[in-house]
């Protein structure tokens, strides 16, 4: 593989892409769904998580996209799983931040994998849409969204 | 026919087309992107220009730039002599019996949603039904289904066979008595297929109904003759036949366009305009509202003088050739999949790769140089009917090379390895 390649590549992101965590998975008792669609290129999710007490305490995603994007997901499920609301807001900011324009603001763990995909303009939505997606979800209150 | 046995000679006499030469033409071609030489094969999507358009452009804005149909002075008149010989060039190239017949617009999208606009709406009544297939391209399905929400018209549509060609029987069964209108694409932009249209009109023409053929994938890559193809009206865009973006072509018979209320109105349609009583100019200006692209309608003219001289069948044999290699070569690759196999086809190859998503095989090939288009090519139904969330494609011009095929193979085998 070219050093270019690789830096989007990244042996993180190809990983995830094979063995997404959390995925085609619903967690049982899930309160907040939402689902995400890019008619841009057709990658579709949806996002599952169950809230308790201002908790996620299980999330999973369902649904099909290409590398970036599933990887993305699949990166964000695990590291969302235990925070609270509002450290999951930070982080999608710090991802956002990540993507869009220079600086995270603040370290980013795994997630700094993502970081080579800010130089393919065209795949920022792909990573950008599982975030999107829970971002959703969370906003939605307990009750009003369907579980099925 | 004589225009037929006109190209098939000069066809003759640029017999191989000279490749190396071709693009030398073409400015676009010679750079690198991310350090590879460019392989443009996003044809499908729009052609590059050669520098004999890009020129004449140039000399347009830097000598003769003038409104048309408008003026009495010197660059009004040499404006409008450009332009109005640039219809003629069209009309030759279709071989439409009029220039009348010929009505400048932005695209193929226009020059359909001008036809929906205006005759569909004063002549579709609830329960008239209008026919498409299911291999049409976006632009050749909303406007319909926006004038049957007008009218209270239906929509049918003509499914397609696994291999990307339309069921004949499926066709045959929808014509009807109620069928007013079958809009149907000469070629398919996302499988290729080159769609039977001939035979497709006069089965609509038994049923009394007319038909709007897209031409947008067909006219850069076969000859096209309205004439034989007895076409009721025939759209398609500059920018796919190496000509600027911002112009395109709508032919339809005359007897039609003479009937047809205007689509937009405002200046240079009119022949009077009082407060009370306004009259309409004679097609094709009465359909040409505002100030045109004129220099898009002289840029397409010299588009369609290259290809010309080039020889349409010449142009159609090389890219025939070009396929036909690449179809070859990636039918080898494991776990490949070719979408859209119909023994007639342009130069586009549709694919899915398994495992890997088209949206990390067109990055992967795009630092390779390669360019393809990625995703569902404004044709959703398609992916649907072929369960496939997006495709890869390429799609050939007379400037692309054995190399340039030989460079997608190379770049599909690196995708397969990245994810390997
Ligand atoms: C078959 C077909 N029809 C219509 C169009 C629309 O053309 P334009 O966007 O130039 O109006 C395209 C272009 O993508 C096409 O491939």
């Amino acid at each position: 593989m070219t050093a270019d390649l690789r830096s989007l590549y990244e042996e993180v992101i190809l990983d995830h892409n094979r063995n997404p965590r959390n995925f085609q998975y619903a967690p049982p008792g899930a309160n907040h769904v939402a689902h995400g669609y890019n008619p841009l290129c057709g990658d579709e999710f949806t996002v599952s998580l169950r809230l308790e007490n201002g908790v996620v305490t299980d999330i999973g995603f369902e649904g099909a996209g290409c590398a970036i994007s599933t990887a993305s997901a699949s990166l964000m499920t695990e590291i969302v799983k235990g925070k609270t609301v509002e450290e999951a807001r930070a982080l999608f900011e710090s991802v956002h931040g990540l993507l869009t324009s220079e600086g995270s603001g603040g370290p980013m763990g795994k997630l700094q994998v993502l970081a080579g995909v800010r130089e393919y303009p065209a795949r920022v939505k792909c990573a950008t849409l599982a975030w999107h997606t829970l971002q959703a979800a969370l906003r939605k209150e307990q009750g009003t969204v369907s579980t099925e | 026919m004589t225009t037929a046995a006109g190209k098939r000679h000069s066809a003759a006499r640029v017999d191989a087309l000279d490749v190396q030469r071709v693009r030398a033409d073409f400015p676009a071609l010679h750079q690198t992107v991310h350090g590879q030489p460019l392989v443009y094969l996003d044809n499908a999507a729009t052609t590059q220009k050669p520098r004999q358009v890009i020129e004449t452009l140039d000399r347009y804005y830097r000598s003769d730039n003038a409104n048309v149909h408008r003026g009495v002075h010197a660059l009004s008149e040499r404006a409008t002599a450009a332009y109005e010989t640039a219809r003629e060039k069209v009309r030759k190239f279709l071989n439409a019996p009029s220039v009348q017949e010929i009505v400048f617009v932005r695209g193929t999208t226009e020059g359909i949603n001008l036809v929906a606009q205006s005759w569909g709406r004063t002549n579709l009544r609830p329960d008239d039904e209008v026919v498409i297939t299911e291999t049409e391209h976006h632009s050749n399905i909303v406007p319909w289904q926006m004038l049957c929400g007008q009218t209270g018209a239906q929509l049918r549509i003509v499914p397609v066979e696994n291999n990307g060609v339309l069921s004949a029987e499926g066709y045959a069964q929808i014509l009807g008595r109620r069928t007013r209108l079958v809009a149907v694409s000469h070629c398919s932009n996302a499988l290729g297929t080159i769609n039977p249209v001939k035979r497709m009109i006069s089965q609509a023409h038994e049923v009394g109904a007319l038909v709007l053929v897209d031409g947008a994938q067909a006219v850069a890559h076969l000859p096209v003759d309205v004439r034989d193809l007895d076409c009721d009206f025939y759209a398609f865009s500059g920018h796919k036949l190496y000509g600027p973006t911002g112009i395109g072509v709508l032919y339809a018979k005359r007897a039609l366009l003479q009937e047809m209320p205007p689509y937009q109105g405002g200046g240079e349609m009119v022949k009077h305009v009082s407060f009370d009583r306004t009259s309409y100019l004679d097609p094709p200006l009465r359909f040409e509202a505002g100030t045109p692209d004129i220099a898009g309608a002289i840029g397409l003219g010299a588009a369609i003088d290259y290809v010309d001289a080039l020889g349409s069948e010449a142009i159609g044999r090389h890219e025939q050739e070009l396929l036909m290699l690449a179809t070859a070569a990636i039918s080898r690759i494991p776990g490949l999949r070719i979408i859209g196999t119909a023994p007639e086809k342009t130069g586009i190859l549709s694919f899915v790769l398994d495992g890997v998503h088209a949206h990390d095989v067109g990055t992967i090939l795009d630092m390779q140089g390669v360019a393809v288009r990625v995703g569902h090519h404004c044709a959703m139904p398609v992916m649907q009917r072929y369960c496939v969330p997006a495709t890869a494609r390429a799609s050939f011009a007379l400037y692309n090379t054995r190399e340039e095929v030989d460079a997608l193979v190379a770049g599909i085998y690196r995708a397969k390895e990245v994810f390997g």
